[in-house]
């Protein structure tokens, strides 16, 4: 399996190459068949390196030497252990789902080759990510992803509202990515080495045991973190980027890209464990991002942006889990939620599909009947990501609000709180889009349809996995040592697992806290019932007065104003002043200023020039025995 | 030749540098305040013959015949300067019917 390690992320390479090139000249049906194909191989070989992962344990690939400065050498390696096998596994596999169903969604569009041949690129960059054995070639791939984002937000790049979300989602993971790379120098300077396989056995050793360099180290990896995954305060880049297509934000905006940042903190646990301080930092941005994004989920009117600050809201509650030292139930919920929200994205896009691309869930409404597939599978992603058992966003949930139990009482109350809201928006979406009288024009119900079945497949190949992709993740208090992701991920926490003292509440603690939590989101869902289906309320227009909390929350409580306040405009006013006054009166003064000066005393000189030959050779001879008194007398 | 020397340096070296001087200064002056090109150009030609003048005096005192062997250069170079300056001035006069340096004063800004 060794040898064939590099074939995984080198075939969706070669289908970026050849789809790039022959985006105009080849048929849909081949761009289509192939992308999707090289994606299927590799999820075929990931599956073989997840096989030998569970049999013999981790194994380097060695490709080759990248570049080596004195005694520093980098070398473009792979690492496959239980952590990257499993990345493996969701990026390839979810990745062919909605190959897949990219297919059949983006059938219609002028840029069908250029979008196959961009998603491609992706999967690659996102596989480099995964499986680099240094933080080096993580980089590169951390790089390559925020580039595939950047051109797939700008997709339709036509519209300039488009193309400003990819510039914001690239600038805003610029200032992350810089707090990443500066992470890494110090990393390589204070290790020596940017070898995961170099770093981490040494972390755990008392001679490196200080803590200061690892606080400032895993502070600034964090991040990184936060601008790729979108935390508080660089989150507003991943609503915008729903401007992209539907796939695009389920694939990279849901499941993949923005789950790096979680695997790069599980990947690097012991420098994060040996810092307490970082820890408890990420606990609090994750937590405040949670309730901040589900908050303004609460209002959202438009189906795919209520999504992404759901996306938002769970990528807190996977720091929260990392925060409080839960690795294992963070990376169990990334799992999780790649399967339901990639699911509810593709279900979005098919609901979108189906309405003539409406987006407005006020122009919804019953639904039910006409997309019953699109129907069920979305209801399935709902309950999974409320956190209803036995779906799989129970279980993961449940793991990380245990631990912030016995981390924090407070921290897990609103963490349950943040669950209830979750519960409520989801299912407010649900009702809106899906009970209730249609609410759209007429042309749009007479075009209603279910999707093709290339659209479909995905979504219950997705809502399967919703379902049972938590069991394997059961909690010991209700089904001791069964926890079968925990036994698999237990050598990346070994070290880790050491230094933070495992503090298990009793059983019957963990069950209450888990009969609150799924009280909780049942109550929201009946709420949730009673507002949007017994009333039919519908959210009023936009111009229309909101309550005053409800008006912060549909305005996002003004986050983007506020930096356009606070950044973007002192930004402006800088540049205009240094335009004004230190370009056009300091720069361009100087420069004009020698060329007038060099005119004006040209001016003056050149009626020197007389034009009489007399003239100049007296000025000839007055010279040449100016310069004989002067070499005469000189001394 | 023997003799010739001799007399050469029987009259003493100050007296050859101040007649070239002489000869030198009356050139300059010349160059200075005639108008005439031709007549100009015969004061260039006397500063060029005193200077021969010199050299051929210090070869003489100093035994050394490099200073002559000059002398002849600068002829040469005299007698292309006159092929060549005598040629312009026939074209100035030629255009504008005289010769006379102040005329030719349009070459400035």
């Amino acid at each position: 399996m060794d040898k064939y390690i590099w074939l995984i992320p080198i075939l969706p390479l070669a289908g970026f190459i050849i789809n790039g090139i022959g985006r105009n000249a080849l048929p849909k049906a081949f761009i289509g068949f192939l992308a999707s194909f090289l994606v299927l191989v590799s999820f075929g070989l990931s599956i073989g390196a997840f096989l030998q992962v569970q049999h013999t344990g981790q194994f380097p690939a060695h490709l080759f030497n990248w570049f080596s400065v004195l005694e520093f050498k980098v070398s473009f390696d792979f690492l496959i252990d239980q952590l990257s096998s499993i990345m493996l596994l969701i990026i390839t596999g979810v990745g062919f789902l909605i190959h897949l169903y990219s297919i059949g969604y983006m059938k219609d569009d002028a840029g069908f080759g250029k979008f196959f041949a961009y998603l491609n690129l992706f999967i690659f960059f996102m596989l480099l990510l995964v499986m680099g054995s240094n933080y080096l070639v993580m980089f590169i791939g951390w790089e390559g992803v925020g580039l595939c984002s950047y051109l797939l937000i700008g997709f339709w790049y036509s519209n300039p509202a488009y193309a400003d979300a990819a510039k914001k989602a690239f600038i805003m993971n610029r200032i992350g990515d810089l707090g990443f790379i500066i992470g890494i120098f110090i990393l390589i300077v204070f290790f020596g080495s940017a070898n995961f396989a170099d770093i981490f056995p040494k972390a755990a050793t008392p001679q490196y045991a200080t803590t200061t360099p690892y606080v400032v180290i895993t502070l600034l990896l964090f991040v990184g973190a936060v601008g790729k995954s979108a935390q508080l305060p660089l989150f507003t880049w991943l609503p915008d980027a729903m401007a992209g297509p539907t796939p695009v934000s389920a694939l990279i905006h849901a499941a993949t890209m923005v789950t790096a940042g979680i695997y790069m903190i599980a990947r690097s646990n012991i420098l994060f464990t040996l810092a307490p301080v970082t820890l408890h930092v990420i606990a609090i941005v994750g937590l405040t991002t949670a309730v901040v994004a589900a908050l303004i989920a609460l209002s959202q009117t438009d189906i795919k942006k209520v999504l992404a600050y759901s996306t938002v809201s769970q990528l807190g509650y996977m720091f929260l889990g990392l925060g409080v030292g839960a690795y294992t139930g963070a990376f169990f919920h990334v799992l999780t939620h790649a399967f339901f929200k990639a699911l509810l994205f593709l279900g979005a896009g098919s609901v979108i599909h189906g309405m003539s691309g409406e987006q407005d869930m006020r122009k919804m409404g019953g639904l039910r009947s006409k997309l019953p597939i699109t129907f069920i599978t979305m209801l399935i992603g709902t309950l999974a990501i409320s956190g209803i058992p036995p779906f799989a966003g129970f279980f993961s949930k449940d793991e990380i609000l245990a631990h912030t139990f016995t981390y924090s009482k407070s921290m897990y109350a609103i963490g349950v709180i943040t669950a209830m809201f979750t519960s409520f928006y989801m299912f407010r979406m649900l009702y809106l889009t899906f009970w209730g009288k249609f609410r759209g024009t007429h042309e749009q119900e007479h075009h209603l349809h279910e999707s093709p079945a290339s659209m479909t497949i995905p979504l219950i190949v997705l809502a399967i996995l919703s379902i049972v992709g938590g069991f394997i993740g059961i909690p010991d208090s209700l089904w001791s040592g069964h926890h079968i992701l925990g036994k698999f991920l237990s050598p990346v926490f070994t070290n880790s697992a050491a230094i933070l003292k495992e503090v298990s509440s009793s059983q019957s603690t963990e069950i209450t806290l888990m009969a609150i939590s799924v009280g909780g989101a049942l109550i929201a869902l009946v709420y949730a019932y009673l507002r949007y289906v017994k009333n039919a309320h519908v959210p009023v227009a936009d111009e229309e007065e909101r309550p005053a909390l409800a008006s912060l929350s549909y305005h996002k409580f003004y986050i983007d104003e506020l930096y356009d306040t606070i950044i973007r405009k002192p930004l402006d006013f800088l540049s205009d002043f240094f335009y004004r006054v230190i370009d056009k009166l300091g720069i361009d003064g100087i420069v004009n200023g020698i060329g007038k000066g060099t005119m004006e005393s040209s001016k003056g000189l050149r009626l020197l020039q007389t034009g009489n030959v007399g003239y100049y050779i007296f000025m000839m001879v007055v010279g040449i025995i100016s310069i004989l008194f002067y070499i005469v007398f000189k001394k | 030749m023997e003799t010739l020397t001799h007399n050469i340096q029987a009259i003493p070296l100050n007296h050859y540098i101040l007649l070239s001087s002489i000869i030198f200064s009356i050139g300059v002056i010349g160059v200075l305040i005639r108008r005439n090109a031709i007549v100009i150009f015969m004061s260039v030609e006397l500063m060029l013959n005193s200077v021969n003048l010199l050299l051929a005096a210090f070869s003489v005192y100093r035994g050394d015949a490099t200073g002559q062997v000059f002398v002849f250069f600068i002829m040469a170079l005299a007698a292309a300067e006159v092929a060549v300056g005598l040629a312009i001035i026939v074209m100035i006069y030629r255009n504008t019917n005289s010769i006379d340096i102040n005329v030719l004063n349009r070459l400035k800004w």
